[in-house]
């Protein structure tokens, strides 16, 4: 340890460290301790729960597995998951693409209130979403004389779970699809207009095809969510076995009546759905990064 | 297509972008509009292109009335200085754009693109896609685009301003003969002054969205209207209130009396021109500009005292 | 445009009315009944056990979420691709499911012998593993974006690793730990799906809010459901809002 002669000056000098190679040592080891923190973290809290579902549910072999997954209830489940999909989705993608674009291109006072209002289903819990649309659309709702007048049941049946599912997977298209949009610009679009296209022919032409991935990945986080759905589906659907039990409602009920199979069995259907999307979703950033060159 | 625009106001929000402007263009002519940023050029560019509507004024091409037609009905053909290509298409797409968006039959269309690549220059890049391309080439690509279906006005917004200074100099004369060619009625936008005057015919001298001056590149320089069109165009020496090109201070070779009294400050050489840094004896700096060759007859150096003629100087009204 | 009037119908059947209605119903007996009704001693011992447990689980994620940020940035390692997609599984996967995961391996006959089921440290797990993603997210786009040179400066003026790592590299990040902080509030203060199953939603003792609102409206007595989901509701944006600002004001200085 050397004596410096500035010393004295206000700040703490650092210690002389003995050499390069003990620097070189010291970082490696912290890099490998942060390294080993993180990992250990994501394997206790995601890696090895996941794995042990796959264990447990195949532990006793595929049959049992088959049988779960062919029950007639679980069949119906997994398709009524799906019809509610294939009608939740397509509206929130083209209400989302009709938001991005009042949102970017736009011009009135107040947009930020809009963007709250899409925002907003992510601060709600799925349980008050279900909460709320049963005070408007119920029998008791806002609308429930005016609905049962017209012979239209919502709460408890299809369109009262594509509601929920909707309102819950609301914000995904419009929030991926307005950085692109953003990031596109409008010169393109002008020319378009000098050219002489109508504002139809520019929006399907030129807007469109230099959005879409922003789109099909919102699109895809979409689907995902509206899958995965539980709590506000579980109180506008009042869970009707066969009827208005979608897939996650399903592992529920399975669970509460002792089948662990068959609740593992739906759940592992979901996970594998899961692994898709991620399967999806990677790839999607990944063509989102090399066409930006990043 | 003659274009004319009659009192025209913009503003956005508390910026007064153009006031009480009026121009007027005449077929077939190729003209600029010149002016520092903020100068309302651009903005008055896209007026005339239907891409933003006056707060007040008339805009008339061809003798009609298109103030408030929107752009797509105007038939005038847009260049962006950022090119604007459509990416997801191909460069032969991009061209024909603007004739499938009128449903002509494909042939036409095909038979017209090629003409058209031809014509800048871009043949053999019909199935390449604008992330293929240098900035030359798109923004050749663009004017193709904007000339494929044969607007009655071409207007270019800048449109060498993103580019190499080798190929904006190719570009440059490359639309004038271009011009020569097509004659059509064709107005661009632009800060550089060199540019305006080398190849524009007309030029129109734009500031805080006025019109200063417009007329022919040598009437601009010799008889300038006012301080802001002689700082503007062409290089010049203010001294107080007056105004002298450097070029017109002779620097003589022997003191004969009739000049003043001078310091040679500094001489910088540019090529075929010298620039000689002056300091005249009562503390103020000028600069002159001599040919090589009389930089070296005068056997000019630095710390050199010698003799200069000033010239009448312009002093413009205020 | 008619574009316009069906987006607005949209919004409004899906998110205004449902709002409108919810606060009407929750302010349907005034103030005091609202008052009374949230702080009933099972829904006050529900919002209790909802907003500790968020704010330790947030403060856990804004730790472990920026190392392991860090590492998906800094570090080279094989499979570090893997390990990024696997970041986004909360999201993708159901919630039950994720309930039903952490069961399997930390519940009643758990391999390791770890069993938190029906305890309140199961709503802290389940809160961790589904609001993983937001802080880690969060914080990696920023660090990806910052200029080494900073840290290489500091170092060269007599820092040590961990003074640059506080003095230099956090406040840098400081806005996007605190904007994923606030998303992984907002996103625990409300979740249901993965506490159903491992927490057995024991009143006083594992009923979080949300399961406690669910119990109501199972009973009927929406009034107080709606009371108590507008009182999260709105704690849920206080801290949003405040966080939010709060971050947008340190990047002011930072960037």
């Amino acid at each position: 340890m050397s004596i410096s002669p500035a010393a004295g000056i206000g700040a703490r000098r650092p210690p002389v460290r003995g050499s390069a190679e003990a620097e070189a040592r010291a970082a490696r080891a912290r890099r490998l301790g942060a390294r080993t923190i993180a990992l250990g973290y994501l394997a206790l809290l995601l890696l090895a729960p996941v794995a042990m579902i796959f264990y447990r549910t195949f532990e006793h072999g595929l049959g049992p597995v088959w049988s779960a997954v062919t029950a007639p209830n679980a069949q119906r489940a997994f398709w009524l998951s799906l019809e509610v999909v294939a009608i939740a989705v397509p509206l929130n993608t083209i209400f989302g693409v009709g938001m991005a674009l009042l949102l970017e291109r736009g011009r009135f006072r107040g947009k930020w209130i809009l963007g709250v209002l899409i925002d907003l289903p992510f601060a709600i819990s799925p349980v008050v979403v279900g909460l709320a649309l049963v005070l408007v659309y119920g029998k008791t709702g806002w609308f429930g004389d005016w609905l049962a007048e017209n012979g239209i049941q919502v709460i408890f049946s299809m369109p009262g779970m594509v509601l929920a599912t909707a309102v819950v997977s609301l914000p995904f298209v419009a929030r991926e699809t307005v950085p692109v949009l953003h990031e596109l610009g409008t010169d393109s679009e002008q020319a378009a207009a000098t050219l002489g296209a109508s504002s139809w022919q520019t929006f399907w032409r030129v807007t469109l095809p230099g959005i879409r991935w922003g789109v099909v990945y919102g699109v895809v986080l979409t689907t995902a969510r509206a899958l995965g759905e539980f709590g506000a589906v579980s109180i506008v659907s009042g869970r009707i076995e066969g009827q208005t039990q979608t897939l996650p409602l399903y592992v529920q009920d399975r669970f509460e009546n002792f089948d662990s199979t068959g609740a593992y069995a739906a759940a592992v259907v979901l996970a594998l759905l899961a692994l898709a999307t991620l399967l999806a979703m990677t790839l999607l950033t990944r063509r989102a990064h090399r066409k930006a060159g990043t | 297509m003659a274009i004319e625009v009659r009192n025209v106001d913009k503003r956005f929000g508390d910026f007064v972008a153009l006031g009480d402007v009026s121009i007027t263009v005449q077929d077939g002519a190729l003209t600029a509009l010149l002016g520092p940023s903020g100068s309302g050029k651009s903005t008055l560019l896209r007026i005339i292109a239907g891409l933003e509507t006056p707060d007040a004024g008339e805009v008339l091409i061809g003798g009609h009335d298109v103030t408030h037609s929107p752009a797509r009905t105007r038939d005038v053909g847009f260049v962006f200085q950022h090119y604007a290509p459509f990416k997801n298409m191909t460069v032969h797409d991009n061209v024909a754009f603007g004739l499938s968006v009128r449903k002509r039959p494909k042939d036409e269309i095909n038979a017209r693109v090629h003409e058209l690549l031809g014509l800048v220059r871009l043949d053999g890049l019909a199935k390449r896609y604008p992330s293929q391309l240098s900035g030359g080439q798109l923004q050749r690509m663009a004017l193709a685009r904007a000339l494929a279906v044969q607007p009655q006005v071409l207007l270019l917004d800048e449109p060498f301003g993103a580019l190499d200074a080798q190929v904006r100099a190719e570009l440059r004369e490359w639309l004038r003969r271009l011009h020569d060619e097509i004659h059509v009625t064709t107005i661009f936008v632009t800060h550089d002054q060199e540019e305006a005057m080398e190849v524009a015919r007309q030029i129109v001298v734009m500031n805080a969205g006025r019109i200063e001056q417009a007329g022919a590149p040598g009437e601009l320089y010799e008889t300038p209207a006012n301080e802001f069109v002689m700082s503007f165009i062409g290089p010049v020496n203010r001294l107080g209130d007056a105004f002298l090109r450097p070029h017109d201070i002779q620097i003589l070779p022997d003191d004969d009396g009739t000049g003043t009294e001078a310091l040679v400050e500094r001489v910088v050489h540019l090529g075929f021109e010298v620039r000689v840094e002056l300091k005249l004896h009562d503390g103020r700096d000028i600069w002159a500009q001599v040919t090589r060759e009389n930089a070296e007859q005068l056997e000019l150096t630095e710390g050199q005292i010698l003799s200069v003629r000033l010239p009448a100087a312009r002093v413009f009204a205020t | 445009m008619v574009g316009k009037g069906l987006l607005g119908i949209y919004l409004t059947a899906l998110v205004l009315l449902p709002i409108a209605a919810l606060l009407s119903k929750a302010s349907s007996g005034g103030t005091s009944a609202f008052w009374r009704e949230i702080t009933s001693p099972e829904a006050l011992a529900a919002i209790k056990l909802t907003l500790a447990a968020s704010a330790i689980v947030v403060v856990i994620n804004a730790i472990f979420g920026t190392v392991i940020a860090w590492v998906l940035v800094r570090d080279e390692f094989p499979g570090k691709n893997f390990v990024n997609a696997l970041i986004d599984l909360p999201f993708a996967l159901p919630t039950i499911v994720a309930g039903l995961v952490l069961l399997s391996l930390y519940g009643k006959g758990s391999p390791v012998g770890i069993n938190v089921a029906f305890t309140r440290a199961a709503v802290g797990l389940a809160l961790l593993f589904v609001t993983l993603p937001f802080v880690v997210r969060s914080v990696q786009p920023v660090l990806l974006e910052l200029d080494v040179s900073m840290e290489e400066a500091a170092a060269s003026l007599g820092a040590r690793p961990l003074t640059v790592l506080r003095r230099v590299v956090l406040p840098s990040l400081a806005p996007a730990i605190i904007s994923g902080v606030a998303l992984s509030f907002a996103r625990a203060l409300g979740e249901f799906g993965s506490l159903v199953l491992i927490t057995g939603n024991l009143p006083f003792k594992t009923e979080v809010g949300s399961v406690y609102i669910f119990g109501q409206i199972q009973n009927e007595s929406l009034p107080t459901a709606a009371a108590v989901s507008v009182a999260l509701l709105f704690v849920a944006l206080l801290v949003l809002g405040v966080l939010q600002f709060a971050s947008r004001r340190q990047s002011r200085h930072v960037l």
